[in-house]
């Protein structure tokens, strides 16, 4: 079967959630552009958009919709030779608007298992549990007389035991798309132990094809982009703890998220990250990943506190963010939950004392003035030999913050889930969108 | 002439659009009304009133689509009720809209129907994104050349007379010298607080010019400094007649005299002649020239239509200022600069200030009398005494509808 005929019928599991409708978008694209070639005209393209309620569906092709015009309008001129063959098709919106219409008609919505029988390769993006994925698979797996190919797109859950467990006999590869998929340009491709070698060919022809990064990841719970992730995780929660002796529980948050965001120049503090993906999900990961891994516990007292009070964070399905661990306004965090008296404390009310805590600190270049910035390398590295030699608390954090990050990455190496160094700041830098790779030499 | 007819009363807004602080494309900005009313009304002030008007001209390219509207000589009333129940009219002519709106007012006060003409230029563009506006421009080439047409038309149009002027020419020199023309664009236009690009602080601007063309994202030959803005603003003047001149109360020491020009049509259903010529822009220059009895060596500022930075330096040929491949030398050797023998574009031109295209013809005029009149503010150049003349060189479509206009200080 040619890469064109196995995209000819494709399901989309979880197609209306976050990184569903993300895989759905880029999978409908490429189908389309496939089914636009003089060759396949007349050829039937089928991506069935499942999921489990027809309210969740109901908002998908609205957004494919939205994203497709605004994908449309970036590459209107390669368009004009696709449809140079129309003559009724004449101005860039004409072109544009039929554009839209071919890859809304390749998108099947359904929230019946059934519909994927026939398809002949499937995404899978459901919730994040391993029995729940492997019933589904060895479900369609049984009904479906083509073979079908399952690219999951779990961020946590070895390969192997979803291959095995729906006996799948190497019909399944990772393939992880970071959030949202279509920005974000890294894909972790995992292979289980009997992947088949045409499932992980097929896979780095369609990773080149939507122009994603591919970083290959060892098949251990968690990967390379949640092994570093849960274990920043637990490492700002422990220096929470720590702090607790100077600081209340809210400041000590704050200082934590200030510490990641402003002063190692990431994108968004961890705590900010952490509501963003969700910490529902964070917690599901953590716990799959402590289950898989016998020789070290995964496990964060914080978070679970967080979600015993239904504190949970995530996105609306307009990509704005949720209130979770903090409290946004426009997009930015302006209070902090405390558990003790279950209400948001201002950060207004603490951020003086806590930043004169932390002492003064050399002034950390913007992320933003930094990530696509030319001059990168000589302004990180400028910042950062101001820190190694930069005294009070605030520094100390900061510093142990890095050298601990860069352990986690090098830690990934040594117990082989990376293949190199390289590859661990591949996906820091291009799935969570950081200026510089956690191992490096700036300290 | 049978009369002489003056020029008095110049107003631009703001060339509105990206490069400006306050624009935000997200938020609600003036409309089509607010442009046309800021403009007529600028003019009205300093000409004594509505009453003082005979006839009003408001030239426009293509409301019919940016802004879903027509009928526009019915906005003069709007401007100002004391323009009801008088004569207006709209005229059209892709970019060289203004310039023929120019040429409307002139031939009324030559024809002695009227002696003061209100004549309004306006274009509110940035309704809709480039790649649609791309459309909508494209009415100024002929529409059955649109399916074939590149997906930004105009910015295809002129690539291909880039690519053709490289291959005759040279590439190197040439796209250095589009690269001079883009810096000495926004140079001028950071001294007219009016102009587009009067916020613009890139230090090194030929090197940002330098940009590579590409042809997958945009176009083959150009990148988008060589482009004119995609722009918002109208502009206005006052075509009189001595006793209108009288009339409004304006001393003849703030007028400038049109001497002659030349207004001229080529079939819109043709390509080029020359790719690497714009051949109907040198005899429109010509005609005027010699209606208005002087040559061009006696030609000291001149506003010229650089819709694209290889249209500003084709025109350097088109009117005899360079040979014919050497607009390059001509422009690098600095004879376009503020400083130079010839300062052209003075406050940017269509790149720098900006081209709201049913506007820009009537906005070269407005330059043009602010500088022969030394009224250009920061922007004023010297004006030698012994080369007074100011030239004007307003083009539609690629090379198709021409007005070219020459001016004088009035005495």
């Amino acid at each position: 079967m040619t890469y064109e005929e196995r995209l000819q019928h494709v399901s989309v599991l979880g197609a209306a959630g976050k990184m569903g409708s993300g895989i759905l978008l880029l999978t409908a694209v490429e189908m389309a552009d496939l089914s636009l070639k003089p060759e396949n005209k007349g050829k039937p393209f089928v991506l069935n958009a499942i999921d489990v309620s027809d309210e969740a569906l109901s908002g998908v092709l609205k957004y494919l919709k939205a994203q497709v015009l605004k994908m449309a309008e970036k590459k209107v001129v390669a368009l004009r030779k696709v449809y140079a063959g129309r003559p009724d098709l004449i101005d860039n919106d004409e072109i544009i608007d039929q554009y839209i219409f071919d890859v809304l008609s390749i998108v099947r919505p359904s929230t019946r298992m059934e519909a994927a029988y026939d398809s002949k390769m499937v995404f899978e993006a459901i919730k994040e549990d391993p029995d729940l994925k492997i019933r589904i698979f060895a479900g369609i797996s049984a009904n479906n007389p083509h073979q079908p190919w399952f690219f999951t797109n779990t961020s946590s859950i070895p390969i192997t035991k979803l291959d095995e467990g729906a006996g799948l006999g190497g019909r399944i590869i990772g393939f992880h798309f970071y959030n949202p998929p279509a920005v974000q340009k890294l894909v972790e491709v995992i292979k289980a132990t009997n992947t088949l070698p045409e499932v992980e060919a097929f896979a780095l022809a369609y990773a080149k094809n939507l122009r994603k990064i591919v970083v290959p990841s060892h098949d251990v719970a968690g990967f390379i982009g949640n092994g570093h992730f849960m274990r920043d995780i637990l490492h700002a929660a422990s220096e929470v703890d720590k702090l607790g002796k100077d600081f209340s529980f809210v400041e000590a948050v704050y200082a934590m998220n200030r510490i990641s965001q402003d002063f190692l120049v990431r994108p968004m503090g961890i705590f900010q990250l952490v509501d963003y993906v969700g910490v529902d999900v964070c917690s599901f990961i953590m716990s799959v990943m402590d289950h898989h891994l016998k020789e070290e516990t995964l496990r964060c007292p914080l978070l679970d506190r967080f979600l015993a009070l239904g504190v949970k964070g995530g996105q609306y399905s307009d990509g704005s963010q949720k209130d979770g661990i903090l409290k946004y306004e426009k997009g930015r965090p302006v209070a902090i939950y405390d558990p003790g008296i279950k209400a948001y404390v201002p950060i207004s009310d603490f951020q003086a004392s806590v930043d004169a805590k932390l002492g003064t600190l050399p002034a950390p270049p913007a992320w933003k003035a930094v990530v696509g910035n030319k001059a990168k390398e000589d302004l990180l590295r400028a910042y950062f030999d101001q820190l190694k030699g930069a005294s009070g608390l605030g520094a100390e954090l900061a510093r142990f913050y890095a050298t601990r990050s860069c352990e986690i990455g090098q830690e990934l190496v040594s117990s082989g889930v990376a293949g190199n160094e390289s590859d661990v700041n591949t996906v820091l830098l291009t799935g969570f969108f950081h200026a510089y790779g956690p191992i490096n030499n700036y300290l | 002439m049978r009369r002489k007819v003056y020029m008095v009363a110049g107003y631009n807004t703001i060339s509105m659009g990206t490069g400006r602080k306050e624009f935000n494309p997200k938020k609600e900005r003036p409309g089509l009304e607010e442009y046309i009313r800021e403009a007529g009304q600028g003019t009205l002030n300093m000409i004594g009133g509505a009453a003082n008007v005979d006839e009003c001209v408001i030239g426009n390219f293509m409301a019919s689509r940016f802004n879903r509207q027509a009928n526009l000589a019915a906005f003069f009333p709007y401007v100002d009720e004391g323009l009801r129940y008088k004569p207006a009219i709209r005229v059209e002519g892709a970019c060289a809209t203004g310039g023929l709106a120019l040429m409307s007012g002139i031939k009324s006060v030559l024809a002695e129907t009227a002696d003061v003409v209100l004549v309004i230029g306006v274009e509110v563009q940035n309704t809709v994104k480039a790649i649609y506006c791309a459309d909508f421009l494209a009415g100024a080439g002929w529409f059955k050349n649109r399916k074939n047409g590149h997906a930004y038309f105009f910015p295809g149009q002129f690539s291909d007379r880039a690519g053709a002027y490289f291959e005759k020419y040279g590439r190197d020199k040439t796209r250095q010298a589009l690269a001079r023309w883009f810096r000495n664009a926004v140079e001028n236009s950071r001294l007219c607080p009016t102009a587009q690009e009067y916020h613009n602080t890139v230090k090194d601007l030929e090197a940002l010019a330098m940009m590579e063309p590409n042809g997958k994202s945009f176009v083959d030959h150009l990148n988008v400094f060589d482009c004119s803005k995609v722009s918002d603003g109208a502009s206005s003047i006052a075509i009189v007649s001595e006793s209108g001149l009288k009339r409004c109360g304006i001393p003849a020491s703030e007028a400038i005299e049109v001497l002659g020009w030349g207004q001229m049509e080529e079939d819109i259903t043709k390509p080029p002649v020359d790719p690497a010529e714009l051949t109907t822009t040198k005899e429109a220059v010509k005609t005027a020239l010699a209606s208005a009895g002087i040559t061009r060596d006696q030609i000291g500022t001149a506003e010229i239509h650089d819709c694209f930075t290889i249209a500003g330096l084709m025109c350097m040929e088109a009117i005899g200022f360079a040979e014919k491949g050497k607009g390059a030398d001509f422009i690098l050797e600095g004879n376009t600069a503020r400083t130079g023998r010839f300062p052209i574009n003075t406050t940017g031109g269509l790149v720098g200030w900006g081209h709201p295209t049913g506007g820009t013809g009537v906005h070269q005029a407005v330059t043009i009398l602010e500088q022969l009149t030394g009224k250009a503010g920061d922007a004023q150049v010297t004006i030698p005494a012994d080369r007074p003349y100011g030239l004007t060189v307003n083009m539609g479509g690629d090379d198709k509808t021409l007005v070219s206009i020459v001016y004088k200080k009035a005495e």
